[in-house]
């Protein structure tokens, strides 16, 4: 929580300024009901229109007022609270632009987008709320109370009786409810988890035919929350009544006790009158407070979810003093282990000894799992290496300028994430100032010209949900002209060959050869067909490299190598 | 919230000035619901690669969706009410007891006020012990019948809201797949969860406070007018300012709120894309680029949103002053009226009271319009998903076989998924019992499509598929699919425990068999080095597997099943070359004596077929054995060569 009101420091003096002007607004209802008592006590009493109506002039201009001090209160808390709102905001998506992929690992994909969206929304609800409400209730309360006391403080004995009781009475029921939302939310979580399930594996539900067994499994999750929600919210109806019954008895004893001392003459009937106005406030008051409490309390798990983001702290990021810039591409990893932040047991990569040249390829080969991707993911500092060193052009990756290096380096991932936007400007990605010369240049390397120019709209043709929807292979391709547009020195293609035909996977293989010509390319494949022309071929298994050599090498040296070869031509080749 | 919690403060005696101001905050909503709307997801932009399975992430749609058949969808809503009439009855009758106690709170308290008109000495104590036994025992009974009214309602909305929710995930199961295909699954879950829920705030809390406010507004008016005509008339003079004034601040509002619902929208479209591609932002290095573009946006949201609260902000305010004027526009003409002796200083009290209780529930009503509004378009959202048209629209009952032996004929099958754009085009294909045909083609052939109609996801445009000699649309639709097996191109999987997931299969199955699917699809291994083995709950997102190890799983779920036909859509492209190796030998046997389709990248894996179809662009072009259409030397010929082109050089160490 205090994280969060850190953002709101830069408003603090519009925040404190609202509810001042707010004490106008409220000074004005609480005044209110005492010059009714004194037309009731003087201009009733002694027959005096005049006075009748100077006070009742004298209550309009109160109600004026009262609406210049609450309109002031209102733009000060809104203007408060957008800013906040869009600070905190900026705050979260500054921050999780700076995370490294361990972070956004750590904190998945989807919950990150449910915490920049959904969470902020709650919390700047919950301070607009606070900056309008929880100001004005307590300003209300106590006002109320000193009005009251200052009526007859005998009389305000009959508050100390209520208050307390009523007080006691909420916080029971409060304290009862407030486990019984969080168990609302959890159903509703699983209820949406059934559901979800059900609509992205429809097709396996219908091939199965589960559809009765999944429709117990949302009737006992629908049961469950109906259930919960039932418990809660009637526990939180408790406060109605409670509320009643405390304010209607203060009411009946106040008539009463209000009657004894007009009797014996120490309170007038205009008095009276006002007290009884008091208490409603007071008791009213009060209730706000509890309404706000169960909200506030409820947007706590947003809050810390956002505070989480907020304190996490990016693992990589560029050093003080950078040495080195990237100049020829030459990829060194020495004696490089690596595992997963706070992952037990068996290392990522073991001790893996490569080097990748200038000018030639290196291809990585292996089974899922083996390490492949983690490894390349150490070249642009994805990730650093818990042990050991990634070196390029002789300098240790982690004493360089991250951008400079990020910069030299084209990767393209496994998977093949496009953005909404042009065609062209999803290459540019790549590099932001291409020249539409480039942007072709890259895209027919990639052998994705041709396709690109078969749309009507060619490279302005739209991609994403109001544009055309691209094959995978498609997409894989667009991925590799938005790598290659930045001639980048080093080239990382990471298994994003895999939904490319053969004859175009040939055609790129050459076309390749010729761009990158003197840089450096490093690929992961399964094919081997995709990796057999490499100029070195390192074969991990479980993190270690088990084989390394060119294809002819090794076919005569490696029997793990030879086993993929033949895996893959089938058995009778062999 | 229950908004009805501050009624009994109404009882507010004699003339003091009432808590109008606060119950504006509390009962017109206007701070509440509105400050910030629901949030606005758009679809997001991020085009993903192949195998993305639908992203978890939730998305709302607007509040400010409209209805379009207002008076259909309450008849309808209506009908799931309905049900709980008696329940209702009570509800009715137990608002009207609270509404009656609130309604003469106030009278009686002008009389105790009355009883001490005389001052010093004179206050008449056994009449103000009279009314104040009277007020307790209403107040308590109001009290009781008020949380009876909430408590009750409370049951019929919850049990309407799961009925909706049990029809709509019913209508779920019974829809086509290619209902999903064509939806986000995103826009389904709103109408679940959103939509629903709108639904349920407008039950439990408007239906009451329907009652209550008309039940408040005659009886206060009645009571008003009983009092005094001269008052009534007077107190009426203030509404049509604060109607004024509510209403040209509404229309800018509303418009407000709906730039800011739009900006809002925008905004998180943005981050849902950006934070969903955020690896590929930094391969990128386009942080900065992001922040500032997130800047533009969300200064834009900053501006709408500021001036919809502003003006929201505003109407409060407004209401309040308006409310004081009325207030010391009846104090003192209230006051002239007692000094000249027509009334009494109690009446005064009293019709301050009644003024307030009976502009409240205007004020109120027009609030709850909106939330009204949404409630029944929720409710419409939730009847269009209800209505559309069910896969099982066959009226016969279809033929449920005992036993189904394989025999699948495809005769000149025609398909599409949208009119004029075939994908099959006079398909003939014959799998004998037992036999394996594989299928082969560039990616968009139609090679899944073939699955899709053989398991009857879709039907045929023209043409037929027969199983045994039997057209699959005389089937019984579980029958067929609970004899075929399926693996599928995107595994999924389910959030359970993996022997759960390897159970779906077949749900009768012991954990021995479990373990035994499992370790011929070999499985075994991998599960038994997970934490807690096959008791390991699986992520929603898959996280805690890779894509090959979740392949296993489903291959051992198909094992499982054991049927009659088995599909294998692309079954083991996620998992390396060597460990398909293992798998084959274990899918070989599966296949053994079950009729296989095959469907496969990788053309080593389906040498061995009875027969290997070719399709291009729709068509079956070329058929027969591996050794039959390498001789051929057409287009099975080209791939085969393409993918060992060096065939010589990589067998040459061998």
């Amino acid at each position: 929580m205090k994280r969060l009101f850190g953002y709101m420091r830069p408003y603090r003096l519009a925040a404190l300024a609202a509810p001042l002007l707010m004490l106008l607004e409220v000074a004005a209802d609480l005044i209110q009901p005492k010059m009714m008592a004194r037309i009731v006590d003087i201009g009733i009493a002694n027959r005096d229109l005049a006075y009748v109506y100077r006070t009742g002039a004298g209550m309009i201009g109160i109600a004026l007022i009262g609406l210049i001090g609450g309109t002031g209160a209102t733009i000060l808390s809104c203007t408060v609270a957008a800013n906040y709102g869009k600070d905190l905001r900026g705050g979260l998506f500054e921050k999780v632009q700076s995370f490294s992929f361990a972070e956004l690992d750590r904190f998945k994909t989807a919950s990150l987008i449910t915490r920049l969206t959904n969470d902020v929304t709650q919390i700047q609800h919950i301070v607009m709320l606070s900056l309008r409400m929880l100001v004005r209730a307590p300003l209300l309360a106590i006002g109320g109370i000193i009005m009251a006391l200052s009526i007859n403080a005998g009389l305000a004995s009959v508050l100390l009786i209520s208050l307390p009781l009523l007080s006691v009475a909420l916080a029971l029921i409060m304290a009862r409810s407030f486990p019984m939302f969080s168990v609302v939310q959890k159903r509703i979580d699983k209820l949406n988890s059934v559901m979800r399930e059900n609509l992205t594996g429809a097709r396996v539900v219908k091939a199965f035919v589960r559809s009765d067994y999944e429709k117990a499994r949302f009737a006992k999750a629908n049961e469950g929350l109906s259930g919960a929600s039932l418990r809660a919210i009637r526990t939180v109806n408790l406060t109605t009544p409670a509320m009643m019954t405390a304010l209607n008895i203060s009411l009946v004893a106040v008539l009463w006790f209000g009657g004894v001392k007009v009797n014996v003459g120490s309170m007038s009937l205009g008095e009276v009158m006002a007290f009884v106005n008091y208490i409603t406030q007071i008791l009213m008051a009060l209730q706000m407070v509890a309404f706000l409490t169960v909200n506030i309390s409820r947007a706590k798990a947003s809050s810390d979810r956002l505070v989480e983001v907020l304190n996490a702290e990016a693992s990589i990021y560029s050093p003080k003093a950078p040495v080195g810039v990237p100049s020829k591409g030459m990829v060194e990893f020495k004696d490089v282990s690596f595992n997963y932040e706070g992952a037990s047991g068996d290392p990522v990569l073991k001790s893996v000894d490569v080097t990748a040249f200038p000018g030639q390829t290196l291809a990585i080969l292996g089974a899922t799992g083996s390490g492949k991707s983690t490894l390349v993911n150490l070249i642009p500092r994805f990730f650093d290496p818990t042990a050991g060193r990634v070196l390029v052009d002789g300098t240790d990756v982690r004493d360089m300028d991250l951008k400079a290096l990020r910069d030299s380096v084209g990767m393209v991932l496994q998977d093949p994430v496009l953005f909404t936007g042009t065609i062209r400007d999803n290459i540019r990605w790549g590099k932001a100032d291409a020249t539409d010369e480039e942007v072709i240049e890259a895209a027919r390397v990639a052998q994705a010209h041709d396709f690109i120019a078969s749309f009507p709209e060619g490279y302005d043709t739209m991609v994403g949900q109001k544009g055309v929807n691209l094959s995978g292979g498609q997409k894989q391709r667009l991925a590799i002209a938005r790598a290659l547009v930045r001639k980048p020195r080093i080239l990382v293609l990471d298994d994003s060959t895999s939904a490319i035909d053969m004859g175009t996977e040939e055609r790129l293989q050459a076309a390749l050869k010729e761009y990158m010509k003197g840089r450096t390319t490093i690929v992961i494949a399964q094919r081997i067909s995709s990796v057999m022309d490499a100029d070195d071929i390192i074969v991990l298994e479980d993190g270690q490299v088990v084989a390394e050599g060119t294809h002819h090498r090794l076919m005569e040296d490696s029997e793990v190598y030879r086993d993929i070869v033949r895996s893959q031509l089938g058995a009778e080749v062999v | 919230m229950d908004e009805k919690k501050t009624r009994g403060t109404e009882n507010a005696p004699s003339g003091a000035k009432g808590p109008i101001s606060v119950e504006a905050y509390s009962k017109a909503g206007y701070d509440r619901p509105s400050a910030v709307p629901p949030p606005v997801f758009q679809r997001p932009g991020v085009v993903r690669g192949p195998g993305f399975g639908g992203g978890p992430g939730r998305r709302f749609t607007s509040e400010f969706s409209k209805a379009k058949n207002t008076r259909g969808t309450v008849l309808r809503l209506w009908g799931y009410l309905r049900k709980h009439r008696a329940l209702l009855w009570l509800v009715f009758l137990l608002a009207v007891l609270s509404s009656a106690s609130s309604l003469v709170g106030p009278y009686l308290i002008g009389r105790a006020i009355d009883a001490m008109m005389g001052g010093k000495g004179a206050v008449d104590f056994t009449r103000i012990a009279r009314i104040g036994a009277m007020l307790t025992a209403i107040y308590l009974l109001g009290a009781g019948a008020s949380w009876l009214t909430t408590y009750y309602m409370t049951e019929v909305s919850q049990k309407t809201v799961r009925g909706l929710r049990k029809d709509l995930f019913a209508k779920v199961q019974a829809l086509p797949v290619s209902y999903f295909d064509a939806r986000p699954h995103g826009e389904l879950m709103s109408r679940l969860a959103n939509d629903v829920d709108n639904v349920d705030a407008a039950l439990s809390q408007g239906v009451t406070q329907a009652f209550t406010s008309v039940l408040s507004v005659v009886g206060s008016f009645a009571m008003m007018l009983w009092l005094s005509p001269l008052l009534t008339l007077l107190s009426l003079a203030a509404i049509p300012i604060s109607v004024a004034f509510t209403g040209a601040i509404s229309k800018r509002t509303r418009r407000y709120f709906t730039k800011q619902a739009g900006d809002l929208g925008e905004l998180n479209g943005f981050i849902e894309e950006t934070i969903s591609g955020q690896k590929v932002v930094k391969a990128f290095g386009r942080e900065k680029a992001l922040e500032d573009e997130f800047g533009t946006i969300s200064e834009k949201l900053r501006r709408s949103g500021l001036l919809a609260q502003i003006y929201s902000g505003m109407v409060p305010r407004v209401m309040i002053m308006v409310n004081n004027l009325s207030y010391a526009l009846v104090s003192v003409a209230g006051g002239i009226l007692v000094v000249k002796g027509q009334v009494s200083v109690g009446l005064i009290a009293s019709f301050l009271n009644y003024s307030r209780q009976f502009a409240r529930p205007i004020n109120e009503i027009a609030n709850q319009y909106n939330q009204l509004q949404s409630a029944i378009a929720g409710a419409e959202r939730v009847f269009e998903v209800l209505d559309e048209k069910n896969e099982h629209a066959e009226s016969e009952p279809g033929y449920r076989p005992d036993l189904v032996k394989g025999n699948v004929r495809f005769d000149s099958v025609d398909f599409s998924y949208e009119r004029g754009v075939p994908v099959l085009k006079d398909v003939d294909i014959d799998a004998k019992e037992g036999m394996t045909v594989a299928l082969v083609g560039p990616t968009g052939a139609g090679k899944t499509t073939v699955v899709n109609l053989l398991m009857r996801f879709y039907d045929v445009d023209a043409g037929s598929i027969r199983v045994d000699g039997r057209d699959i649309r005389t089937l019984d639709r579980d029958a067929l699919r609970g004899s075929i097996g399926i693996v599928l191109q995107d595994t999924y999987l389910f959030s359970e425990t993996v022997r759960e997931n390897i159970r779906y299969g077949r749900l009768a199955a012991t954990d021995d068999e479990v373990e035994a699917a499992a370790r011929t699809a070999n499985a075994d291994t991998f599960i038994r080095r997970l934490p807690e083995g096959y008791d390991t709950v699986l992520n929603e997102d898959g996280g805690n597997l890779s894509q090959g190890q979740r392949q296993l799983i489903a291959i051992a779920r198909a094992i499982l099943a054991d049927p009659s036909i088995l599909i294998l859509d692309e079954a083991t492209s996620s998992v390396d070359t060597r460990t398909e190796m293992h798998i084959q030998r274990a899918l070989l046997d599966l296949m053994q004596g079950r009729t296989s389709f095959v469907i496969a990248h990788r053309l080593s894996t389906i040498k061995g077929a009875d027969t290997i179809l070719v399709i291009k662009e729709g068509r079956i072009v070329e058929r027969g054995t591996h050794a039959q259409l390498m001789q051929a030397g057409g287009f099975y010929y080209g791939l085969y060569a393409s993918q060992f082109k060096r065939h010589e050089a990589l067998t040459a160490g061998v």
